[in-house]
């Protein structure tokens, strides 16, 4: 048995279309590993170059959110599902330039990962 | 073209009211075949910020999960800009995942004025696209069936470029 990850629409372009896909490993990690095998690239739209999930990424096993259960460490057992969603976001203040300027709690973690010239946590 | 019922629209000014000064976010769902935007889902605003929102990641997961269950898709995102002007910052255009949403930015800067503009932002692309809000032609409690066959009266909010 393996486990069943849900592809949001923006990256289809992965997995030619693919609503769904499937995968096997014992973490989190390792999943994102063994799909990255077929379907190349999907991974590094999740995991940013430092090894931790990116930001801007909701993944769920199951009905938990992995930030709450070890991010990319997370245990998978044969049958779990993992859903993955683009986080909704946005706001008028650039995260970048607020984080510039200190302005608020989240904004020095909130830089997107893929920003040039940024670094995250 | 954003097509969005008078109900609708006026709900998503009256939550970005309702929350002033923090930004206000949601979602309007229609089926997954059209480009209708008929159910509104105000959203919880995780970070609570005149200057940020994000969704509630529990309560976007129970919301993707019923507009998939229902054949839906989030045919609006809706946020609101607090003190500036209702058009897609960096961090909006950067941040933008649902390529085939309309996203619709309202400025509360102005407690009289509405400010409610509709945008594509596809690759980091922004394209302003003209509202038009539909008013049912009779009367809104009546039986819907009465409808059939009419033409809504509606008004065109054009965009500057016009397209």
């Amino acid at each position: 048995m393996a486990i069943e990850v849900r592809i949001p629409t923006i990256l289809r372009t992965h997995t030619g279309g693919a609503k769904t896909v499937e995968g096997t490993g014992d973490t989190l990690d390792d999943l994102f590993r063994d799909i990255d095998s077929r379907h190349p690239g999907l991974r590094g739209r999740l995991v940013t170059e430092d090894g931790g999930l990116h930001r801007f990424v909701n993944v769920y096993v199951n009905d938990e959110d992995v930030r709450f259960t070890g991010s990319l460490e997370t245990k998978l057992a044969d049958g779990d599902s993992v859903t993955i969603l683009p986080a909704v976001a946005g706001g008028a203040l650039g995260f970048a330039a607020a984080a510039a300027i200190g302005h608020h709690r989240a904004a020095d973690a909130a830089v997107p990962a893929d920003s040039p010239g940024t670094t995250t946590r | 073209m954003l097509r969005l019922g008078r109900a609708i629209h006026d709900a998503i000014v009256a939550h970005a009211r309702r929350d002033h000064p923090d930004e206000a976010c949601g979602v309007v769902a229609g089926p997954v075949a059209s480009d209708s935007a008929v159910r509104f889902i105000p959203m919880i605003n995780a970070e609570r910020s005149p200057t940020f929102y994000r969704f509630d990641s529990m309560e976007q997961l129970r919301v993707w999960r019923e507009m998939d269950d229902r054949d839906e898709r989030p045919v609006v995102i809706y946020h609101s800009h607090t003190a500036t002007e209702a058009y897609p910052s960096r961090t909006d255009i950067s941040l933008a995942s649902e390529p085939d949403a309309h996203y619709v930015l309202v400025s509360t800067r102005e407690p009289g004025t509405v400010e409610f503009r509709s945008f594509l932002i596809r690759d980091g692309v922004v394209t302003e696209e003209p509202v038009e809000i539909l008013d049912p032609a009779v009367d809104q409690h009546a039986v819907q069936t009465y409808m059939f066959g009419q033409t809504p009266t509606s008004v065109v909010y054009d965009c500057p470029s016009g397209n």
